[in-house]
């Protein structure tokens, strides 16, 4: 059984420890020689994603136009073994020479040394952060040094079921929707259709960005310190911001965590058993495939104390300890320029995170308002993290059920959650 | 066993050897030098990409101190227990199965083999859907009877349950095989024998077939327990990362991933580690010390 195989990845981890201290021996920093058309050399570019890969052998074939003697091999590996695997080849020094990193395993990288800094390209003027939402640069910066080339973007929506709103006497949710808005109209859905098995909401409260992360800036708080040393869980604000999702589950508006778990958010929404769904660009795809796509639209996130998204994208890095360094450097500025980013959009990869560029994404699914996404960049602030995020991301999944459920206070949750964070951080 | 003749190997020098090697080279690298190797990073602070400082017994002292620790270990006991009680399924299964005369025996053979090769993954997403609240089938059939069901894997107490069964459907092929090759040891004039005598089915199945299965059932017994000790990927599968329930339903080698994979805490998973390691060893010695008492060699 698979059981056992596990155990034996878990053993492999001594091993490749103890095969970091030899290879480290033989393996030398690369060298930043001036990259030309003549060039020869061979980069590996890591990703997690098969659907991107299409649009990314465009734009290598329009990379090699200029570099026709720089291979670049994709390697693939799965979400669910990526940073397993990336994390193996990191001790063992064997990092890829590009591969993607997301905001909350990046500080964790650029501490430890294990990316390259994009310092000699912004000053070449070969890259120009300017190029990208700030939020992104400031995401994937560390001690004030930029490591990633910003790829795409995804910011957070209310989408909503136009039949069901309809059925339920609800007006089209506008951009100067309040939290008491969405809740009584939610409430209003529960209600009327309640008989069928219809609930107003259904999002994700299983992690942050879906959901709470938003609702605790929207009422002014924050999750963490901008300088990633405190946690914000113990605001009025961000207890506030926890409240608004109990609520909303207490009084049936919302199914409750259980029927969450057992049947997903999106399952809910793509099944017409839900009116309103807060999701992000990622879910273009599936909802412009779902059976009820023509009744599906989004609007801008309700308010509260401000209009607030979480912002989060990809970024292209270069491994500290490449080989050809000067050839992953090319090919990192290529995948940033604009016509590299305009492939992506066109071929419908993801939302690019060049400036001005997005409009062959807008134009995807004409029947969504995506542009609602692209107007929430102005009110958007970085995903939350730190050097080890993960750890008090565990912490938010362990504790914050209690709060959702009604089990225990949200402040009481709260609090606790802000104690266990911040002395995680502490040990960063 | 014990009656086979001393084997003088010593007399045929090294070569034997010669025909290990392989095998026994890749024991050495990917068993037990990992083995050493877990045992050291379990003395150290190891950061997430290598370089370790020792810190001694600190990890021990946290793993004492770790409330989670202790729920992981009743989880993962409740599991292996029910995991356990197929064993004695897994007998009536299988002499049924081997019962002479039997039509379609090799259909049944196959059919409860299956969930055994089945990847966990795919039978995981099987019995979520079986599982489901709402919309599940096995809320719909309690419904028929008028009883409502629970949400199986999203209520605390009650998941660890859940995937325990699914567990125990899953390896209860397993079973089958080593017992019915058991029941093919089994001479057939004992059988022969007790009909003379007027024993019934039932009596035969007890005083025949049980105590002389017992060397299997000692076999599967071993090889459950040490299976249930090592729950993740169903656990994994079934009920998610993201499960309001998981923080509760917790499995020993479920903590070991979380601090070695999410926290990067590799030291500290490494002492877990060892620990699992320490309660499969306790519990297996236990289970051949207490042998002596129940299995019988013919």
């Amino acid at each position: 059984m698979m059981t056992r195989k596990n155990s034996r990845i878990a053993l492999g981890i001594g091993a490749a420890l103890s095969a970091a201290l030899v290879l480290s021996a033989c393996s030398s920093g690369g060298g930043d020689a001036a990259v030309s058309s003549d060039t020869k050399a061979s980069i590996s570019y890591a990703v997690w994603d098969e659907n991107q890969v299409p649009a990314l052998k465009q734009n290598i074939a329009d990379f090699n136009k200029e570099y026709p003697n720089i291979e670049v091999k994709i390697d693939v590996t799965p979400w669910s073994q990526y940073w397993t695997k990336l994390q193996t080849q990191a001790s063992s020094d064997t990092l890829p020479d590009v591969f993607w990193m997301n905001g909350p395993k990046f500080q964790l990288y650029a501490a430890n040394g294990q990316l390259e800094p994009l310092t000699p390209l912004i000053d070449d003027k070969k890259l120009d952060p300017a190029n990208y939402p700030e939020a992104l640069n400031n995401l994937y910066s560390y001690d004030g040094t930029q490591y990633g080339v910003p790829k795409d973007f995804d910011t957070l929506g209310l989408w909503y079921n136009k039949s069901i709103l309809e059925k339920a006497g609800v007006e089209i949710p506008t951009d100067a929707w309040t939290w008491e808005q969405i809740h009584a109209a939610s409430k209003k859905i529960s209600d009327a259709l309640g008989s069928q098995g219809i609930y107003g909401m259904a999002t994700s409260l299983t992690g942050g960005q879906e959901g709470y992360y938003n609702t605790i800036l929207q009422a002014g708080g924050e999750i963490i310190s901008k300088d990633g040393k405190k946690s914000g869980y113990d605001s009025p604000e961000a207890i506030k911001g926890l409240q608004f999702w109990t609520d909303l589950i207490a009084d049936g508006s919302m199914p409750t965590l259980q029927q969450l778990s057992d049947t997903t958010p999106n399952v809910w929404f793509t099944s017409g058993k839900s009116g309103f769904f807060y999701s992000g660009t990622w879910s273009v795809s599936e909802l412009s495939e779902a059976a009820n796509t023509k009744d599906l639209n989004v609007a801008p996130l309700p308010k509260d104390d401000r209009q607030a998204t979480v912002i989060h994208g990809l970024a292209n890095v270069i491994s500290a300890k490449s080989k050809n360094k000067g050839a992953a450097q090319a090919f990192v500025t290529y995948l940033g320029s604009k016509e590299a980013q305009v492939t992506q959009a066109e071929m419908g990869a993801a939302n690019p995170a060049f400036n001005d560029t997005q409009s062959a994404f807008i134009d995807s699914v004409p029947h969504f308002d995506l542009q609602v996404f692209l107007d929430a960049e102005q009110y958007s602030y970085p995903y939350p993290v730190s050097k080890n995020t993960a750890a008090w991301e565990q912490l938010e999944k362990d504790l914050l059920p209690a709060a959702f459920s009604g089990e225990k206070p949200a402040e009481e949750v709260a609090k606790n959650l802000a104690t266990k964070m911040n002395e995680a951080l502490a040990k960063e | 066993m014990s009656a086979a003749p001393k084997a003088s190997f010593r007399s045929d020098g090294w070569w034997p050897w010669l025909f290990v090697v392989p095998t026994l080279l890749g024991v050495l690298v990917f068993y037990i030098w990992p083995l050493f190797q877990t045992g050291y990073m379990s003395f150290t602070e190891t950061g997430p990409f290598g370089g370790d400082t020792w810190v001694g017994g600190a990890n021990y002292a946290t793993l004492i101190g770790d409330e989670n620790v202790g729920l992981a270990l009743v989880n993962t006991v409740v599991y292996t227990a029910i995991v356990l009680l197929g064993v004695p399924l897994a007998i009536l299964l299988a002499s049924m199965v081997n019962r002479p005369g039997l039509r379609f025996a090799t259909f049944y053979r196959v059919l409860f083999f299956m969930p055994y090769i089945a990847m966990p993954t795919a039978v995981a997403l099987v019995w979520r859907m079986i599982y489901n609240g709402d919309f599940g089938i096995l809320n719909w059939f309690l419904a028929l009877f008028g009883i409502t069901g629970p949400y199986w894997t999203s209520t605390p107490g009650f998941a660890i349950v859940a995937v325990g069964i699914v567990g125990m459907w899953a390896s209860l092929g397993f079973g089958i095989i080593i017992l019915s090759a058991g029941l093919k040891n089994i001479p057939p004039d004992f059988y022969e024998a007790a009909q003379l005598d007027g024993a019934t089915r039932w009596t035969q199945f007890r005083s025949i077939t049980v105590p002389l299965l017992t060397p299997s059932i000692f076999f599967v017994t071993i090889i459950s327990v040490i299976n249930g000790f090592q729950l993740f990927d169903l656990l994994y599968a079934i009920m998610g990362q993201r499960n309001p329930a998981m923080q509760q339903s917790q499995s020993l080698v479920y903590i070991f991933y979380n601090q070695a994979f999410i926290n990067n805490n590799k030291g500290y998973a490494a002492a877990i580690a060892m620990l699992i390691l320490l309660v499969i060893g306790i519990v297996t010695w236990f289970q051949f010390r207490m042998q002596k008492k129940w299995v019988n060699y013919v």
